[in-house]
């Protein structure tokens, strides 16, 4: 059972996630982060349009909790690589990124991430990328 | 276009393109320089952008927004006429945790632009490119000279 005061209580302790201003949303199983929307989170301003590095940010925190989730809290993952495709303009709006473990391996993880605004069928970006874990028991 | 008025235009615009964008104001990326298809930024270190507390070491998306903001520069230095982009792709391999306390220095370079698409590498180090933190490849879309005009209300992209 996930529990949201737990990632909460989680995402407080690492500032870069404060600084994007996330916060998570648990429904049973399943973890969603949003970012609220805030305007230094801009990245064109005559758009305007999100930051694709905050849009990215979101996802790499999302893959990240998610991880934390799985691994039982055992130690921060390590990023090795990611790839974003930018599919659609990030609006002044609310944003929220899921994450799917596709493998986890004893040692590294492969993780997918898709962010969306208002419509969960129209995402803004998506993301895949590996990480380095905990070892998994 | 790679006359001497377009690089001019880039150095009056690129610390405005770098400092005055909402969300690397808040990170705190500084322009450093800007030649045809080349840009060069900073990102000092800052206690908000700490993603693991206890090492103090910077969370990725803050390297990640450093390339992106650096590669966008040097697409918009690398296509031949003056226009707005958008990041399509951006891949990102992190060697090594950024050492607390350290500037981060990125350096993007547009190897190829068509018309409507630029090629960027780009690599993020504390001093020694030799020694880099992360390296980027990205793919940038020209989205057309009305979308960087200050005053434009319009739609865009």
């Amino acid at each position: 059972m996930i529990s949201s005061a737990k990632i909460e209580q989680a995402l407080k302790r690492i500032p870069y996630a404060q600084t994007l201003g996330v916060k998570p949303i648990v429904i049973g199983e399943e973890f969603t982060l949003v970012m609220p929307y805030i305007d230094s989170n801009i990245g064109n301003p005559v758009l305007p349009a999100l930051h694709g590095g905050a849009i990215s940010g979101l996802m790499e925190i999302s893959a990240i909790a998610q991880l934390l989730i799985s691994t039982n809290g055992k130690g921060l993952p390590k990023p090795i690589g990611i790839n974003v495709d930018y599919l659609r303009k990030g609006n002044a709006k609310d944003t929220y990124a899921r994450a799917v473990i596709f493998k986890q391996g004893s040692r590294v993880a492969n993780v997918r991430v898709r962010s969306w605004q208002e419509d969960y069928d129209k995402p803004i970006a998506v993301m895949h990328g590996h990480y380095l874990t905990a070892k998994a028991e | 276009m790679a006359s001497d008025e377009f690089i001019q235009h880039l150095w009056e615009m690129g610390p405005t393109f770098t400092e005055a964008t909402p969300h690397s104001k808040k990170l705190g990326i500084k322009f450093v320089a800007v030649d045809k298809g080349r840009a060069t930024m900073s990102l000092p270190y800052n206690a908000d952008l700490i993603g693991d507390p206890d090492t103090r070491v910077l969370h990725g998306g803050a390297v990640t927004t450093l390339l992106d903001q650096a590669c966008g520069l040097a697409a918009i230095a690398g296509f031949d006429e003056p226009s707005a982009c958008a990041t399509l792709n951006l891949s990102i391999d992190y060697m090594r945790a950024a050492k607390p306390g350290e500037t981060i220095i990125a350096q993007a370079h547009c190897y190829k632009a068509t018309k409507h698409v630029a090629f960027l590498r780009a690599v993020a180090h504390d001093g020694d490119e030799r020694d880099p933190i992360a390296t980027a490849q990205a793919t940038f879309m020209a989205t057309g000279p009305r979308n960087m005009q200050k005053t434009d209300k319009g739609e865009g992209a």
